[in-house]
């Protein structure tokens, strides 16, 4: 025991004292940080006026077109050639091709407007012709604004009356947790596969090996590593944290309290410009998402990730230990890396079907298959719908799994990491399991 | 010290070692000979407990040899290696503490090793700024830091310059001197002969030979002389017709050295009888062979072109 700390020690040790641990600590959180910084500041960033120009020929467009900060709407009725459009100081040219029946429009630029911009434009545009089709039919409009109710509808689960249930919601932080959890899996599972390689090809496994046990080995790397990437993540966190809230206070000075921003029931426009998605405001005006999370049994998705997490990297790191004592160099890890890698793909599109139809048997099955339940179960546990039973007996076989794999690995590592200059096979891998230790 | 009974491994369909049996005394050098692909590095891990055998037994002092055993034990593979990224001092505690010496004990160990081998200046170097010399020295020293009772060497003169070979050798000689039990492979038959009390020959998973070097040597010698002498040639040839054959001469006419082998039933002393007469003679020595020659004898008498898989060499 005391010999699996100093391994632990000697692997975090080094790695953490590593110019490339400094430089990916402080990088990681300025790329997360700066990326989500860069986005909101592109996105407040004040784009250019667009002068739009509608040619309407059969003048059907009725009302007039509401011009916004940075759009303004001109209508023409007469035909405008692409060459004079391109001398004019007008940015967008709209064509209609049929106003009415089949309303179509072809919409010319200069330079692509952003995202916000075309979608402003088609909006204004749809509107107009609303009126001027109501115009044509003979329709009131006030008549029509009061047929024209959207229907908003709310999902209650009959076993937990009175609430909004939010499931695809919960789903999706579900989800959200899962993914994160599989991408550092593998980053640092990968990282115990090059520690295992780097020990075999410096030779130096063989003068360990008659100090310490293989597993010990093994298994001081693979939480050693562990312990690195638990550090990593920690930094991230707080490092994020900080710059974030440093960043958010010098950007949004004078612009919007970013607490305000926060609370502020989203009105259409922002919404939009955040994206529909995220923000779909829930019938009380609360933002859907922020709704859904204090929904979340916390504790119990907080101790699931946790256990899933730990459960998940011992599995996969123990696999990757495994392939990492039997290769003699990067090259030929390739074949054995595909069918670690592939269960973590199929892992992660399982839990987005499961995000959207958490019933299908698939779901079900991956959420006990140990190399898929990690991710797949805790969308469901997010979601609310994994019975406790149903949640232990996952664990438990994901348990029982990352003990059969890390005795597995043990086996290859133990005969993979003193056998050289053989190409080693699939075969030779399944006999190294039953040679006398 | 150490005796191994029948020891088989095989892998797969290749057997790498063919029920080998032999004592290793102690408080003395062993050398473990055989040519390349022969078995060695396998029995040398099946003595370190690295693998198992699939038959017989591996004996410490007359018990089975336990995880105890292996940690009063220091072993050199073949296969020098350590962490490249890492300093040298750091390494080297780390080595120890995982044979299980305290922190401090091992800092104090190795310094006085460092000092004494001129290397204090390499403590904070990575190793991958040492040559491949420089990091097998501080092999050396990890591998006997501990105070092990029992000392394998695979290859320990391998890589090395010869006043570092001679570095070496000096201080195999003195752990010798101190009752430590020395075991090393080599290719180098002049270090058997000059430190090596005893030896095993493994050829083709097969014990060859084992036993005392001076008595193996002995065994071997082909009861064949070299007389120096003064005198006409023709005059020996024909004084040697009846006991003795006459192998070469060197020199000229009248002074020179042959190499005489005894004929059937005739001794040293019946062939002087008739020599002396002869010519006059100044010197008379035994040839005894040399252990590179006993090698070769006995890899290629007993081996008819054999290509030996390289399974663990």
């Amino acid at each position: 025991m005391k010999k699996i700390l100093l391994i632990i020690k000697r692997e975090f040790i080094t790695r953490v004292r590593k110019p490339s641990f400094l430089i990916m600590t402080i990088l990681g959180p300025l790329l997360i940080a700066g990326g989500g910084m860069l986005a909101i500041y592109l996105g407040m960033q004040d784009s250019t006026d667009h002068h739009v120009l509608v040619i309407d020929r059969n003048q059907v467009i009725a009302s007039k077109l509401n011009n916004t900060d940075k759009i303004d709407f001109f209508v023409d009725h007469a035909a405008w050639s692409d060459s004079v459009f391109q001398e004019s100081p007008y940015t967008v040219m709209v064509r209609f091709t049929d106003e009415i029946t089949d309303p179509t429009a072809e919409i010319y630029y200069k330079d692509l407007p952003n995202m916000t911009v075309q979608r402003t434009i088609t909006n204004e545009l749809e509107k107009a012709m609303e009126l001027a089709k109501l115009q044509q039919e003979g329709v009131d409009e006030q008549a029509y604004r009061r047929v024209r109710k959207q229907l908003i509808t709310r999902w209650m689960d009959i076993d937990n009356t009175g609430v909004e249930s939010l499931e695809q919601e919960r789903a999706g932080i579900g989800f959200f947790f899962g993914y994160f959890m599989f991408i550092f899996i593998f980053l640092y599972g990968v990282q115990v596969m090059r520690g295992v390689m780097e020990e075999k090809q410096s030779r130096i496994v063989e003068v360990l090996i008659s100090s310490v046990k293989p597993f010990q080995l093994m298994m001081g790397k693979i939480v050693g590593i562990a312990l690195v990437g638990f550090t990593q993540f920690i930094l991230w966190i707080v490092i994020t944290t900080l710059l974030v809230s440093v960043g958010s206070a010098v950007l949004m000075k004078d612009r919007l309290d970013p607490k305000e921003l926060a609370e502020m029931p989203m009105t259409p426009q922002v919404q939009k410009q955040i994206g529909a998605e995220l923000a779909s405001v829930a019938t009380d005006g609360e933002p859907k998402l922020l709704k859904a999370f204090r929904m979340i049994d916390l504790p119990m998705t907080l101790g699931a990730f946790i256990l899933y997490f730990i459960g998940g990297y011992l599995l996969y790191s123990s696999l990757l230990a495994a392939v990492g004592a039997a290769v003699d160099s990067e090259a030929e890890t390739q074949q054995f890396m595909l069918p670690v890698t592939i269960p973590m793909v199929l892992a992660l599109i399982i839990a987005q079907i499961a995000v959207y139809n958490p019933t299908s048997p698939a779901v079900m099955w991956c959420s006990f298959i140990p190399f898929t339940s990690p991710v797949v179960m805790m969308v469901r546990v997010a979601m609310g719908n994994a019975p406790l039973w149903q949640l232990a007996l996952s664990i438990l076989l994901l348990v029982g799994m990352f003990i059969f794999t890390t005795w597995v690995a043990g086996r290859i590592y133990r005969t993979g990491i003193l056998m050289y200059g053989k190409k080693v096979t699939w075969k030779e891998m399944g006999k190294w399991l039953f040679y006398k230790g | 010290m150490l005796q191994l009974e029948g020891i088989v491994k095989r892998y797969g369909d290749h057997t790498a070692l063919d029920g080998v049996t032999m004592e290793v005394p102690p408080g003395k050098v062993f050398g473990l000979l055989g040519p390349n692909g022969a078995g060695k590095t396998t029995l040398i891990r099946i003595i370190t407990r690295i693998t198992g055998p699939d038959a017989g037994r591996v004996l410490m002092d007359g018990h089975p040899m336990g995880p105890d055993d292996v940690a009063r034990m220091g072993y050199l593979p073949e296969e020098r290696g350590l962490y490249k990224k890492m300093k040298v001092g750091e390494q080297a505690v780390y080595l120890a503490r995982l044979k299980g010496i305290p922190k401090d004990e091992a800092v104090k160990r190795i310094k006085e090793w460092f000092v004494r081998w001129e290397m204090e200046a390499w403590w904070n170097k990575k190793v991958e700024e040492l040559s491949k010399g420089m990091a097998q020295k501080v092999q050396f020293i990890t591998t006997v830091l501990h105070g092990p009772r029992l000392i394998i060497l695979d290859e320990p003169f391998s890589g090395f310059d010869p006043i570092n070979a001679e570095l070496i050798r000096t201080e195999i000689l003195r752990l010798r001197n101190e009752g430590v039990t020395v075991m090393l492979s080599t290719h180098s038959m002049a270090s058997v002969e000059e430190m090596c009390d005893n030896i095993g020959l493994i050829d083709k998973a097969r014990l060859m030979l084992h036993g005392n070097v001076k008595e193996i040597r002995r065994q071997y010698a082909t009861d064949t002389y070299r007389i120096e002498y003064s005198g006409s040639r023709v005059a020996l040839a024909n004084a040697l017709s009846f006991t003795g054959e006459l192998l070469d001469t060197q020199g000229n006419d009248d002074h020179g050295t042959a190499r005489v082998r005894m004929g059937k039933g005739s001794t040293l002393n019946d062939v002087l009888r008739q020599l002396i007469p002869a010519v006059s003679i100044h010197g008379v020595q035994e040839e005894i062979p040399r252990m590179h020659d006993i090698f070769i004898r006995v890899v290629s008498e007993k081996r008819p072109e054999t290509v030996t898989e390289g399974m663990t060499e």
